[in-house]
């Protein structure tokens, strides 16, 4: 029989830290992931508020017009590779080994690895602006504007290094998860038992794995030029800057889904628990996600309709755009036919998903406006494209991001988060968010650019965005309001036990906050909610992935019975300071490279190679973590 | 018992053992990566504005012995394997140092090479050809130069008596990666070489 006792000592606060900066734990990494990214997450919602208050009445003069360019151009950035991806990577890192039945991801230290890669690239950004200022040439850093010619400071060099350092942490997780979800799952879960965010998980991986590849080449072309004369974007020797547009937007576009594809997942998860119905068309939404990332690598140039690619391109990519809203609007069908009928139970997460979907359908239909050609040459470069981008990623991806953090903060800390502030801070936010980006589809329409530090008054422009800028402070008072929650309820809040929601997947069969090993037994799982037939083994509704057993049958047969073998010995990986040191060799190279300081370059390889050799020798697990 | 030795045996749900796995994911990932270089070589192609152009310069006789010898280090890479596979460690360590000896050839080959081109004028600033041909054949270096440490620390391991059967995996992964490497500089041999001079003045432009 298992027999788990970890030896606890008294801790000193040293040993704290020691204990979260060697972790190989994914738990505790995906907290250290959803807390960085958080903060990085405020670091851009800054950018953004100084923005909103330079704009909201015309001709103001609080930023100048370089500041404004670079404001616009970090929170770009920031927000999709520091704070979207990252909280995405936190969600994947806390449930994915839960919603499969693992005891931690295939590589734990890699795992850390990833971590602290993340958080040098993220440092390495935001330290250029006290080391001369940051990008200022848009998050997308079109050339010929980052060239030396135009941009001789080094916030081009900051910008282009750290996407190349968050590139590789980005591929190590991906690497990580495709592999956890492929080779890890429990007995019984077959691919088509697998939860939807576990789906949607390896799909954004599989997609990370194939699209940073291309940015990391567009981003050593450009750096490169910069650092040693390359002429890839050099005009004069008949360098194209169109090509530095379609490197980007070939990976930019699967990017869109990177973002997106994970709040789906979260949302799949939610919507069915609260209204206690299973996923409706559970297939049709796999293959839905799967036709998305297949077909998100065939509709990059609809960034480009503008740049004179000409009439046939322009058609052919706008035939691909208007197709890729079919995969989309299926999944939008079921989740509405998943609550349709349901016992809905109006909790945070599930108003937060419920908000998603609406907001996300009208991200999707303004999206459609220009995906056709001729209308994007109106919309192109206005606060219409700005509104568009804010109600997929805000409405979007952040509702979804909001919601899995109501959802899972149980599970994660064993306490649940105060309903009463939660409906308060999704109102402000509801309210806030169509305050502040709504107005941006008329100030849009009526020809008000994107990009510009100020504009003239009676342009027409007034009126909505004092709107907008009013509405932001309404998105920061729920902000605040919900991180007063997270931490109160971190202390404070309402014990969960195990499953406070009555859900459906395998997390929620084990104890809040899980155990170090999770699972003390793997389970075996005959059914796609494992845990929901467990409990109620007379179907309510029709049994999601159903089995042919007979109902008699299945009393007697729990739908998560324990593998037979009892492991008598629980392995936990050992801690490491590796991953830490080799991700450090990593931040030492990226800044030599922006300061193109060559013996630096060789410094942080080889403390990368030292770091990786020792790691190599290390055995995973000690003989101290043996267990009787 | 040793723990340690037991750790990694949990059976996986593909049989496929994790760090193979994730061999493969990677090098599945590193093919968009040359993908994007060639790609960016290609676009390129006929487009420098001064020469030394392909066909000026590119000297495939040269080229074609020094891929000869990166393909014969795949096959000497085969029998390295084989030998560790069937508990004999000494060839291993003879074939395996082989190879490390080949691609360390293949290397030199290229240092004579970009350092034969410098010296005829085509540097990575000179044009788009330099720009394009250095960083795509560059890149491959370095993944060769990888390679060799790897085959070495192998070779290293092994004399210390710490590549046992139990870590005939390690063996193999290094295989699949430099197997992968060869295959790489075929298509860019073809692509630079074999193309750019066939298709001769006036197109390499
Ligand atoms: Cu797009």
């Amino acid at each position: 029989m298992a027999s788990i006792a970890v030896a606890r000592r008294e801790s000193t606060f040293w040993d704290t830290v020691w204990g979260w900066v060697t972790t190989v734990d994914h738990k505790r990494i995906g907290a250290l992931y959803g807390i960085t990214a958080f903060i990085f997450f405020m670091i851009g919602g800054v950018e953004a508020t100084l923005m909103r208050m330079q704009l909201a009445r015309p001709e103001q003069t609080l930023v100048s017009p370089d500041v404004f360019n670079q404001l616009f151009s970090m929170h770009g950035t920031t927000m999709i590779f520091l704070a979207i991806m990252p909280l995405g990577a936190a969600f994947f890192n806390i449930i994915i080994p839960l919603q499969v039945g693992a005891r931690d991801v295939a590589f734990p230290r890699l795992n850390a690895f990833s971590y602290w890669t993340f958080l040098a690239g993220g440092l390495l950004l935001n330290s250029s602006w006290f080391l001369g200022g940051g990008l200022n040439a848009g998050w997308f850093a079109y050339s010929p504007l980052t060239g030396l010619t135009y941009n001789p400071g080094h916030g081009v060099d900051f910008w282009a290094v750290s996407l190349l350092v968050l590139g590789t942490a980005s591929m190590a997780a991906a690497f990580n998860f495709i592999v956890t979800i492929v080779n890890m799952r429990a007995p019984g879960m077959s691919l088509t038992r697998m939860p939807v965010f576990t789906w949607m998980t390896l799909i954004v991986s599989i997609l990370i794995v194939t699209a940073f590849p291309v940015i990391t080449v567009a981003l050593i072309e450009l750096v490169f030029d910069r650092a040693f004369g390359f002429n890839f974007f050099n005009v004069f020797a008949g360098g194209d800057p169109l090509l530095w547009q379609h490197l980007f937007w070939v990976f930019g576009h699967p990017e869109v889904y990177i973002l997106i594809l994970p709040a789906m997942g979260i949302v799949s998860e939610v919507l069915p628990v609260f209204s206690r119905k299973p996923l409706f068309g559970y297939p049709f939404i796999i293959f839905s996600g799967i036709a998305i990332g297949v077909m998100g690598w065939m509709v990059w140039a609809h960034h480009m309709f503008t740049v004179g690619m000409g009439p046939v391109a322009n058609t052919v990519f706008t035939l691909t755009t208007i197709t890729i809203a079919v995969p989309t609007g299926v999944k939008i069908f079921n989740w509405v036919a998943t609550v349709w009928g349901g016992q809905l139970t109006l909790k945070t997460p599930m108003l937060f998903s419920l908000g998603f979907i609406a907001m996300f359908i009208i991200g999707g239909l303004s999206g459609l406006m220009h995906a056709v050609s001729p209308s994007d040459a109106q919309q192109s470069d206005t606060y219409f494209i700005v509104a568009h981008i804010h109600y997929v990623l805000f409405g979007g991806a952040i509702f979804a991001i909001f919601s899995g953090i109501y959802y899972w903060f149980p599970k994660a800390t064993g306490r649940l988060m105060n309903e009463t502030s939660g409906k308060i801070h999704f109102w402000l936010t509801m309210i806030g968010f169509n305050l502040t980006f709504f107005p941006m589809h008329f100030v849009g329409l009526n020809g008000m650019p994107r990009r510009i530090a100020t504009y003239s008054a009676g342009m027409g422009w007034d009126f909505w965005n004092m709107v907008e800028t009013v509405g932001a402070f309404v998105i920061i008072a729920g902000i605040l309001l919900f991180l007063h929650n997270f931490f109160r309820s971190l202390r404070k809040g309402e014990v969960a036990g195990n499953d406070p929601w009555d859900g459906r997947t395998l997390e929620w069969a084990i104890p809040s906050p899980p155990p170090e090993y999770n699972f003390e037994r793997i389970p075996v799982v005959h059914s796609r909610d494992p845990f929901w037939e467990q409990k109620h083994p007379h179907p309510l509704g029709v049994p999601a992935g159903a089995s042919q057993q007979r109902p008699g049958n299945r009393a007697q047969q729990p739908a998560v019975a324990h593998a037979a073998e009892t492991h008598e010995v629980i392995h936990i990986p050992s801690p490491s300071y590796w991953p830490l040191i080799t991700a450090l060799g990593n931040a030492i190279a990226g800044y030599s490279l922006v300061y193109r300081f060559i013996p630096g370059l060789f410094i942080g390889g080889a403390l990368t190679m030292f770091g990786l050799y020792s790691w190599y020798m290390e055995p995973t697990v000690k003989h101290e973590n043996k267990k009787h | 018992m040793s723990q340690v030795a037991h750790a990694p045996e949990h059976p996986t749900v593909t049989g496929i053992d994790n760090r193979k796995l994730l061999m493969w994911v990677f090098l599945a990932s590193d093919c968009l990566f040359f993908g994007s270089l060639i790609a960016t070589y290609l676009i390129y192609f006929g487009r420098s504005v001064v020469g030394p152009y392909p066909h000026d310069i590119l000297d495939i006789p040269v080229t074609s012995v020094s891929t000869f010898v990166l393909l014969l280090s795949s096959f000497m890479f085969v029998l390295s394997l084989a030998a560790h596979t069937r508990g004999d460690y000494k060839a291993f360590r003879v074939w395996v140092f082989c190879t490390a000896v080949l691609g360390s050839t293949f290397l030199g080959f290229q240092v004579f090479e970009f350092q034969h081109f410098v010296h005829e004028g085509l540097t990575p600033r000179t044009n788009l050809f330099g720009t394009t041909f250095f960083t795509l054949t560059g890149f491959h270096g370095a993944h060769v130069t990888i390679g060799v440490v790897w085959l070495l620390t192998l070779f290293f391991l092994s004399l210390r008596g710490k590549l046992g059967a139990d870590k005939n995996l390690a063996v193999d992964l290094a295989g699949l990666y430099w197997h992968f490497v060869d295959i790489v500089w075929i298509v860019i041999f073809t692509v630079i070489y074999l193309t750019g001079v066939a298709l001769g003045p006036g197109v390499g432009k």
